[in-house]
């Protein structure tokens, strides 16, 4: 069969218009479905540009006041006890000075603030290093500044566990689940083979609570929008000295340690 | 014809063994898929009607999931209004399994029967895992 030039320039544009018409309609037919829903933010919501936290050092006063907070939140996010380090899986936790803040320790240092625990959680970095490795955007920045994680789509590759700076995402190795010792069964758990973290508990926010690790620190974290002038972490890192861990990398952490003389009322 | 005999017994046994499905199952009696909804939550119910119709709900669960899931976790759009106007926390967890708190007589029941393993379950739980054992 020969065909020239005009005939087949003919026979494909049919084609091409059928095929158009032929995905419009189905496009027209499975959009159909339900044309009056729609999704809109809970009312009642906290909203901010950009979520922060402040540590205020001084009011961790004593063992209790770290475990308590620890404990509120991973009770709450159903966070397993593995037992070892290796399997660890941590939302919030702490550790020394000297592996807080890299370079800035020097040896004449008071000794009891060389051995304070400092509580340690996800930054939510602007500039999150998680975010731009994760190959499926599991990981990924939500406008109000969160750094959230997607468990559906996470394939645990862990890159980001190696990307981020502050050793704050977990790896699940195992199923979580006979770890739990209390399950809280309004949130899940995770699953074999996914990273996991602080998520600044965005369920709560959006039911209009504070977090959890807020709500139990008696004022020793203090949480709010770094955009709004007048909100409560602007006020108090305006009058306080306050330190960010590793933001020489250009992470921009959003989480600020105030570490004043432990007397003075923040 | 060359080799007939090796070819059609070649064929006849092809046959045998494509249609063994069918044979296999002949007579045996075939269980329609029987989703409860007697939940006691469902039961006091005034009005007993899901987010969207039975007929939606049916048919496009998982296309409705699957967007609750995403407008929920990465839009940050935790409500959902449906087509009559009528608003729903956006929550697999709090607020399907609420009133479908039977999952192995509601979900189990067609899922087992399609064939199909949705793997909610590995993270989200489901109430009724409480009282008879694994949540899986």
């Amino acid at each position: 069969m020969s065909m020239d030039r005009r005939e087949f320039l003919k026979i494909a544009g049919l084609a091409g218009l059928g095929l158009g018409i032929g995905a419009g309609a189905s496009g027209w037919i499975f959009s159909r479905g339900l044309e009056a829903s729609d999704f809109i933010p809970s009312p009642g919501a906290l909203t901010a540009k950009r979520w922060a936290m402040v540590v205020v050092l001084s009011k961790f006063k004593t063992e209790d006041d770290y475990k308590r907070v620890i404990k509120a939140c991973h009770k709450f996010h159903n966070v397993p006890d593995i037992g070892n380090p290796k399997d660890e899986i941590k939302w919030i936790w702490t550790d020394t000075y000297e592996h807080v803040f890299v370079g800035q320790e020097n040896e004449y240092l008071p000794e009891a603030f060389k051995e304070k625990p400092f509580p340690l959680l996800c930054n939510h970095c602007t500039n999150a290093p998680c975010v731009r490795v994760c190959p499926t955007k599991a990981t990924f920045k939500r406008k109000d500044g969160i750094t959230m994680q997607d468990y559906h789509r996470c394939i645990g590759c862990r890159f980001c566990m190696a990307a981020c700076p502050y050793g704050a995402r977990s790896f699940n190795w195992r199923d979580p689940r006979p770890f739990i010792k209390e399950t809280n069964p309004t949130f899940p758990t995770r699953t074999k083979g996914v990273v996991e973290k602080c998520t600044y508990c965005v369920e709560l926010l959006e039911k209009g609570e504070m977090p959890k690790c807020v709500q139990a620190s008696n004022g020793g974290l203090i949480f709010g929008d770094l955009q709004d002038p007048n909100s409560e972490v602007r006020k108090v890192l305006s009058e306080n000295f306050s330190m960010r861990r590793k933001a020489e990398l250009g992470t921009g952490p959003s989480v600020f340690y105030i570490i004043g003389g432990g007397e003075e009322d923040v | 014809m060359y080799d007939g005999g090796k070819i059609i017994t070649g064929i006849i046994i092809f046959l045998l063994f494509a249609t063994f499905p069918f044979y296999y199952n002949i007579g045996k009696a075939h269980v329609k898929p029987d989703p409860k909804l007697d939940t006691p939550v469902i039961k006091q119910l005034k009005e007993k009607k899901c987010v969207e119709s039975k007929a939606y709900m049916r048919a496009n669960h998982m296309q409705l999931l699957d967007k609750w899931r995403n407008q929920a976790l990465r839009e940050a759009n935790r409500t959902y209004r449906n087509e009559e106007g009528k608003l729903f926390e956006i929550s697999l967890q709090n607020t399907c399994m609420r009133c479908h708190s039977n999952k192995q007589k509601f979900c189990d029941e067609c899922h087992n029967y399609a064939e199909v393993k949705p793997y909610c379950w590995d993270c989200h739980f489901v109430k009724e895992a409480k009282e008879g054992g694994a949540a899986k």
